[in-house]
C-alpha cells in the first residue's frame, strides 16, 4: 500500500514547492522585473536577426555619426543613431546582447563545476587534500578579481574563448569555499551517518545526499556572479583585453564611445544601460532567490 | 595576542613569496617576450641578443632564482619602453594610485556609514527606502562607465571639472567618486544592518534607561560596535578598489600603476607588467594583513581571546 501512494505524494510535494515558488515571484515585485527584463534579453539574443533594424557591421560613410532619432539631425532608419563608421548603434547593441549574456553563463558554469568538485573533495575528505585546495584558494584571493583576470588573459591572449575560460577559471574560488562550508556542516548530519551505516558509498553520499542540499546556495550564487562576470567582461574588453574590437560588444561600444565623448553622447551612455539593465535584472533575481530558496530566511513571515 | 600577530605575519610572508612564484610562472607561460619585441621579420641573431640581454638564455630555475634575488633587492629589471628601471616607474606612478585610492575609500566610508546609520535609526522612511533603491541600483553600474557619464556630464556639457589628468583636487573628484561607486553601496547596507541589530541590544537598552541623548547612545555607544563589520568588509572590499583603479585610471588618464600595467600590456613590456601586477597583489596582500590588525584594535574581544 505504500509504495503505491509514496510517488502520489511526493508529486503533491513538488507540486506544492512550485507553487509557493510561483508565489513569491508574483509578490516581489523587482524578481517579477528582474524576470521580465531577462526573457526579454534572452528574447533579444535568440532572435537578434529580427531585433536588429540594420546589419550591426555595415559601415556607412554617409550615415557616419548620426544622433538618436529624436534628436536633432537624427535619422528614423537608425533607430539610436551611427557610431563614427556609420554602424548601427541599436544593431550593434541587440548583437552585443548574445555575447554578454553568453559570456556570463558560460564563465558562471566553468567556475560551477570546478568550484563544486573542488569544494566537495575538499569539505568531504579533508586531511591534505583539503589543505592543498584550500592553499591555492588563497592563493587566488591574493589577487584582486579583475588583476587575476588581466594576467591570465596577457598569458592567453585575448579572444572570446580565452575570457570566457578566464573569468571560469578566476571565480571558481568562492563556489569552492561556499560548497566546502556547506559540505563539512552538512556530512557532521544524522542523515549521513545513517546513509554511511547502511553500507552507501562515498560517491553515492556525495551525489545523492550533499550535493542536492548544496543546489539552493550554488543557484543564488550564480545568479548574482553572472552579473559580475557581465561587468568584468566589459570592463575587460574596454581595457581592450577581452572580445576583439572586430565582434560587437557592449564593452567594445563603450570603449570605442569613450574616444568621441565631446561630440557624440550616444556611443557611451547606450551600451552603459544594456549592462546596467542586465546586471540589474541578475541581481533582483538573485537576492529574491536568496529569499525564496533560503529556507532560515524569513520572507514568508 | 602576540601569537596571533607572529601567526599572521608568517602567514603574510608565505602568501607574498607564492604570490611573486605565481607572477613569474604565468608570465613565463605567456611564451618567449623576446619574440613579441622585436618584429616578425626579426633576424634570428637579433632575437639571441634581446635574449640575452634579457637573461632569457638561462635556465628557468636560474631566472627564478634571479627574479627573487632581483625582488629582495628591490632591483626589479629596466623596462624596455621607458628604458628605466621598473623601480623608478613605480615610485613615479606608486603616489597618485595611492592618492585615488585613498581618496576615494575616504569617501566610500563616509558616504556609506552616514547613510547606513540614518537608514537604520529612520528605518522604512523614505529616505531608507530612497537609499535602498540606490544601494541595489548602483550595485548594478560598472564604475567605468560612470565615470564616462561623469566626464560627459561635468566636463563635456558643464565644463565645470577637468576631463582627465593629474595634480589638482579638481582632477580628483571625479575618478574617486567613479571608483567608490562600487564600494559605498557595500559599506552603507552593511553599516544598516549591523546598526539595526546594535540598536536592539541590552546594553543600549541600558544606555536609553540610564537616561542617555539618543545622539550620544548612537555615536558613543551603537557606531562603534557597528563598524566591526564594516570595517572587515572594507578590507574584503580592498581588492575590488585596487582591481577597479585599473580601469578608472584608464578613463581618466590618471598616471597610477594600473594605466601604467595597461600601457606596458599593450607593448609587451614584461618587467614592468610583471612588477606591477606583483605590487597590486603584494598591497592587495598588506591591507589585509593590517585590516587584522586593525581589528585587534577595535575589537577588544579578540584582543582578550
Amino acid at each position: 500500500m505504500n509504495e503505491i501512494q509514496l510517488p502520489q505524494k511526493e508529486k503533491d510535494a513538488k507540486r506544492s514547492s512550485f507553487k509557493k515558488f510561483l508565489r513569491l515571484l508574483v509578490r516581489s515585485r523587482t524578481a517579477m522585473i528582474g524576470f521580465i527584463i531577462l526573457i526579454f534579453l534572452l528574447l533579444v539574443a535568440i532572435f537578434q536577426e529580427q531585433f536588429a533594424t540594420q546589419d550591426p557591421n555595415k559601415q556607412s560613410l554617409r550615415a557616419r555619426m548620426l544622433p538618436p532619432a529624436w534628436e536633432e539631425n537624427g535619422d528614423p532608419a537608425y533607430l539610436l543613431g551611427t557610431d563614427q563608421l556609420g554602424r548601427d548603434i541599436l544593431s550593434r547593441m541587440v548583437y552585443g546582447t548574445r555575447i554578454s549574456l553568453f559570456v556570463g553563463f558560460a564563465g558562471v558554469v566553468i567556475s560551477t563545476v570546478i568550484g563544486t568538485v573542488l569544494g566537495l573533495i575538499s569539505g568531504y575528505y579533508g586531511g591534505i587534500v583539503d589543505s592543498i585546495i584550500m592553499r591555492i584558494v588563497d592563493i587566488f584571493l591574493a589577487f584582486p578579481f579583475l588583476l587575476l583576470a588581466i594576467t591570465f588573459v596577457v598569458t592567453l591572449g585575448p579572444s572570446l574563448q580565452n575570457l570566457i575560460f578566464v573569468l571560469g577559471f578566476t571565480g571558481w574560488v568562492s563556489y569552492a569555499r561556499l560548497v566546502r562550508g556547506q559540505t563539512l556542516s552538512g556530512k557532521e548530519q544524522e542523515y549521513i551517518m545513517a546513509a554511511r551505516a547502511l553500507g552507501a558509498s562515498n560517491a553515492r553520499i556525495i551525489f545523492k545526499h550533499i550535493l542536492p542540499n548544496l543546489l539552493a546556495p550554488i543557484i543564488i550564487l550564480s545568479s548574482m556572479e553572472i552579473g559580475l562576470y557581465i561587468m568584468t567582461e566589459s570592463s575587460l574588453t574596454f581595457l581592450g583585453m577581452g572580445v576583439p574590437s572586430t565582434i560587437p560588444t557592449w564593452g567594445n561600444m563603450l570603449a570605442t564611445g569613450r574616444n568621441y565623448l565631446s561630440n557624440a553622447w550616444w556611443l557611451s551612455t547606450l551600451p552603459g544601460l544594456c549592462i546596467i539593465l542586465t546586471v540589474l535584472a541578475f541581481n533582483f533575481i538573485g537576492d529574491w532567490l536568496r529569499d525564496a530558496l533560503d529556507p532560515k530566511s524569513t520572507y514568508d513571515v | 595576542m602576540g601569537r596571533y600577530i607572529v601567526q599572521r605575519i608568517v602567514q603574510t610572508i608565505i602568501v607574498l613569496f607564492v604570490v611573486c612564484t605565481v607572477v613569474f610562472l604565468l608570465l613565463r607561460a605567456v611564451g618567449d617576450p623576446a619574440r613579441l619585441l622585436v618584429n616578425p621579420e626579426g633576424s634570428k641573431e637579433g632575437i639571441e641578443i634581446i635574449r640575452k640581454s634579457l637573461g632569457l638564455d638561462l635556465p628557468l630555475w636560474k631566472q627564478y632564482v634571479n627574479y627573487i634575488k632581483g625582488i629582495v633587492t628591490l632591483d626589479f629589471g629596466t623596462s624596455f619602453t621607458y628604458k628605466k628601471p621598473v623601480v623608478d616607474l613605480i615610485k613615479v606612478h606608486l603616489p597618485s594610485t595611492l592618492q585615488l585610492t585613498f581618496f576615494s575609500l575616504l569617501i566610500a566610508v563616509v558616504s556609506g556609514v552616514t547613510l547606513g546609520c540614518i537608514s537604520a535609526i529612520k528605518q522604512y522612511s523614505i529616505f531608507d527606502n530612497i537609499a535602498t533603491f540606490l544601494a541595489v541600483f548602483t550595485r548594478a553600474v560598472p564604475g567605468f562607465w560612470l565615470g564616462i557619464m561623469l566626464i560627459l556630464i561635468f566636463s563635456v556639457r558643464l565644463n565645470w571639472l577637468p576631463p582627465s589628468g593629474y595634480g589638482s583636487f579638481k582632477k580628483l573628484i571625479m575618478p574617486s567618486v567613479s571608483l567608490a561607486l562600487s564600494m559605498a553601496p557595500v559599506i552603507a547596507r552593511l553599516t544598516r544592518s549591523s546598526m539595526l541589530e546594535i540598536i536592539k541590544s541590552d546594553y543600549i537598552r541600558t544606555a536609553r534607561a540610564k537616561g542617555q541623548t539618543e545622539r550620544t547612545i548612537i555615536m558613543k555607544h551603537a557606531l562603534r560596535n557597528t563598524l566591526i563589520p564594516v570595517v572587515t568588509m572594507v578590507g574584503l572590499q580592498m581588492g575590488h578598489l585596487l582591481g577597479g583603479s585599473i580601469v578608472i585610471e584608464t578613463v581618466f588618464a590618471w598616471p597610477g600603476i594600473g594605466r601604467l600595467l595597461i600601457e606596458s600590456i599593450n607593448v609587451y613590456d614584461f618587467p614592468v607588467i610583471q612588477t606591477t601586477v606583483f605590487m597590486i597583489a603584494v598591497f592587495f596582500v598588506l591591507i589585509n594583513f593590517f585590516i587584522d590588525m586593525l581589528y585587534l584594535l577595535i575589537d577588544p574581544r579578540i584582543r582578550l581571546g
